[in-house]
C-alpha cells in the first residue's frame, strides 16, 4: 500500500441533504444512531392512487424552504433543489476554495433527472394549454439542471458534467471528478449525486418491476439489506456532494482533508438491462479496479459501504462480486449497508454513500445495518448489525459501492489522510 | 370581472416578486422591465405565462416585446380584459 501521490485526489468538503437530516453532521449522527428515513406518502396522493403498492418512502428531513429561497425553488426541479443544498455546504466546509474559474469543474449527477417538472408541464399542458407551459421548463427538466446551477453559482468554467448511469450515477460522477484532476483539466471538482422523484408514477413503476419493498404496516424496517426477509427497496431522495481536489491544490493552500480517494472502478456488465450478472463478476472487476487504480491490495480493506439494496437478487449477487474481489481479505471487512437507513436515494445514492465511506475511515467506525434480524445464509460477510462498529487505528481503507440499472459498476477506494 | 389599474398592478408585482425576489413595491407603473428591474427575457416569458393565469388573458409572444414598462403590460391586460367583456 504505497499509492503514487500524484494520483491521489483529497475530498476537502462534503455536503448532503437527506431522509436522515439536512447536513452531513446531522445524517452522520443519525445513521450512526440507526435511524430510519421512512414515512409515509402524502395523504392527498394516497387517496388519488389507491391502488399504489407502496404507500411510503424515505423523504428529506429538512424542508428545502428552510435552505433556499422562494425564487430559488421555483426556477430548480426538486433535483435541483437538493444539488445546490449539497453542493453550497460542501463548498462552504472545503473553505470557498479560491481557485481559477477555468481550473474549477463541476460533475453532478442524477439517474432520473427533473420528473417533476416534466409532469408538471405536462398537467398544465393537459389542464391549460401550451401557452401556460412555463418557459423554464425544459432548463428545469434536462439532467443536466443541477450540475449547471452549481456551475453558474460558483462560476466554474472547466466544465460541467452530468455521468446518467442509474443508481450508479453520483458515485460516477465522483470517479469523473478524480479523472478531471488526474488528466490536469481542472485542479477542484465539484461531485456528487442528487434525486427528486418521489412521485406515485415512479413508485407505480418501481413497484411494477417487483422492485420495492410493500411493508407497508412497518414502514421504517422495510429497508433490510441482507436479511432473509427483504422484499426490495425503498425509495429516497436527497443529494451528496464532495469538492474533490489535487493534492498539490489542496495542501498549497492549507485546506483540511477529510480523505483522500484512491482509486476509481468503472465497469459494465453487459448482461441485462435491470438485473445484476448473478455471479458479481462485472462488479467485482469494479472493486478490483478501484484497488488497483489506489495501488491498494484487499488486504489493505478494512470497510466496504455495500450497494445493498434490500432487493432478494441484488443483495446475494453484490456478496459474490465482494468476495470474489477480495478473496479471503473479505472475512476482515465490515460490511455496512446504510440504505436500511436512508432508503435507495438511485442516483444519489453513490455520492451520499461515499460520504459514509469517507466518514468512517476519517472517524474510524463503521455505521451500523439496521433490521438485519436473520442474516440470509447466501450472504456471507461480516455485517455490521445494530450498532456502529470500531475501525482499526492507522492507515484505512474502505470502499464504496454504486451499481445501477443497465448493468453500471462503480466502485470507489477512500483511504485515510495521513 | 375585470380588475382596476391597481389591482393588476398588485397582482403583477406579486409575480414579479414571485419570479425575481424583486420586492413587489419596487414593481412601479414607470419601471422598465429590462431596464431598472433586470429582469431577462426567460424570467420576463415566465411572469407573462402566469400573468396570462392570473388575470385569465392572452399575451401573444409578439405582444411581448412591445411590453418595456410595467404600465405597458398594466394597460395590455387591462385593455385584454375590456376586450373580453
Amino acid at each position: 500500500m504505497t499509492g503514487s501521490v500524484d494520483r491521489q485526489i483529497a475530498v476537502t468538503g462534503m455536503g448532503a441533504t437527506t431522509p436522515l437530516g439536512g447536513d452531513v453532521k446531522t445524517t452522520w449522527e443519525a445513521a450512526l444512531a440507526g435511524s430510519s428515513g421512512a414515512r409515509a406518502l402524502e395523504a392527498a396522493w394516497l387517496e388519488r392512487y389507491p391502488t399504489l403498492p407502496v404507500e411510503f418512502a424515505c423523504r428529506l428531513a429538512q424542508p428545502v424552504t428552510e435552505k433556499l429561497t422562494l425564487q430559488e425553488i421555483k426556477r430548480l426541479d426538486p433535483s435541483g433543489q437538493y444539488a445546490l443544498i449539497s453542493a453550497r455546504e460542501a463548498w462552504a466546509d472545503a473553505g470557498a476554495p479560491e481557485v481559477e474559474p477555468e481550473r474549477l469543474a463541476v460533475c453532478m449527477a442524477s439517474g432520473i433527472g427533473g420528473l417533476y417538472t416534466t409532469l408538471q408541464a405536462y398537467d398544465t399542458l393537459n389542464e391549460k394549454g401550451a401557452r401556460r407551459v412555463l418557459p423554464l421548463t425544459v432548463p428545469m427538466l434536462m439532467p443536466n439542471g443541477p450540475a449547471a446551477a452549481i456551475g453558474l453559482e460558483l462560476g466554474a468554467r472547466a466544465g460541467v458534467h452530468t455521468p446518467v448511469s442509474a443508481c450508479a450515477s453520483g458515485a460516477e460522477a465522483i470517479a469523473q471528478g478524480a479523472d478531471l484532476i488526474r488528466r490536469g483539466l481542472a485542479d477542484v471538482v465539484v461531485a456528487g449525486g442528487t434525486e427528486g422523484c418521489i412521485h406515485p408514477v415512479t413508485i407505480a413503476a418501481f413497484g411494477a418491476m417487483q422492485a420495492l419493498s410493500k411493508r407497508n404496516d412497518d414502514i421504517t424496517r422495510a429497508s433490510r439489506p441482507y436479511d432473509v426477509d427483504r422484499n426490495g427497496f425503498v425509495m429516497g431522495e436527497g443529494s451528496g456532494t464532495v469538492v474533490l481536489e489535487s493534492m498539490a491544490h489542496a495542501k498549497a493552500r492549507g485546506a483540511t482533508i477529510h480523505g483522500i480517494l484512491a482509486g476509481v472502478g468503472v465497469t459494465s456488465d453487459g448482461y441485462h438491462i435491470s438485473a445484476p450478472e448473478p455471479e458479481g463478476k462485472g462488479a467485482a472487476r469494479a472493486i478490483r479496479a478501484a484497488l488497483a487504480d489506489g495501488d491498494l491490495a484487499p488486504s489493505d480493506v478494512q470497510h466496504l459501504n455495500a450497494h445493498a439494496t434490500s432487493t432478494p437478487v441484488g443483495d446475494v449477487a453484490e456478496a459474490k462480486a465482494i468476495r470474489l474481489a477480495l478473496g479471503d481479505a473479505t472475512d476482515g471487512v465490515a460490511i455496512s449497508a446504510t440504505k436500511s437507513m436512508t432508503g435507495h436515494l438511485l442516483g444519489a445514492a453513490g455520492a451520499l454513500e461515499a460520504i459514509f465511506t469517507l466518514l468512517a475511515v476519517r472517524d474510524g467506525i463503521a455505521p451500523p445495518t439496521t433490521n438485519l434480524d436473520n442474516q440470509d445464509p447466501n450472504i456471507t460477510l461480516d455485517v455490521v448489525t445494530r450498532e456502529p462498529r470500531k475501525l482499526p487505528s492507522g492507515d484505512r481503507v474502505a470502499v464504496n459501492n454504486a451499481f445501477g440499472f443497465g448493468g453500471h459498476n462503480v466502485a470507489l477506494a477512500f483511504r485515510s489522510a495521513s | 370581472m375585470a380588475h382596476t389599474q391597481d389591482e393588476i398592478l398588485a397582482g403583477l408585482a406579486e409575480l414579479v416578486a414571485e419570479e425575481t425576489g424583486i420586492p413587489a413595491g419596487d414593481v412601479q407603473l414607470e419601471k422598465s422591465f429590462t431596464d431598472d428591474l433586470d429582469i431577462d427575457s426567460l424570467s420576463m416569458m415566465t411572469i407573462v405565462v402566469n400573468a396570462q393565469d392570473k388575470f385569465d388573458v392572452e399575451i401573444p409572444d409578439e405582444a411581448v416585446g412591445g411590453l418595456k414598462t410595467v404600465k405597458d403590460a398594466v394597460d395590455y391586460i387591462s385593455n385584454a380584459e375590456s376586450a373580453k367583456a
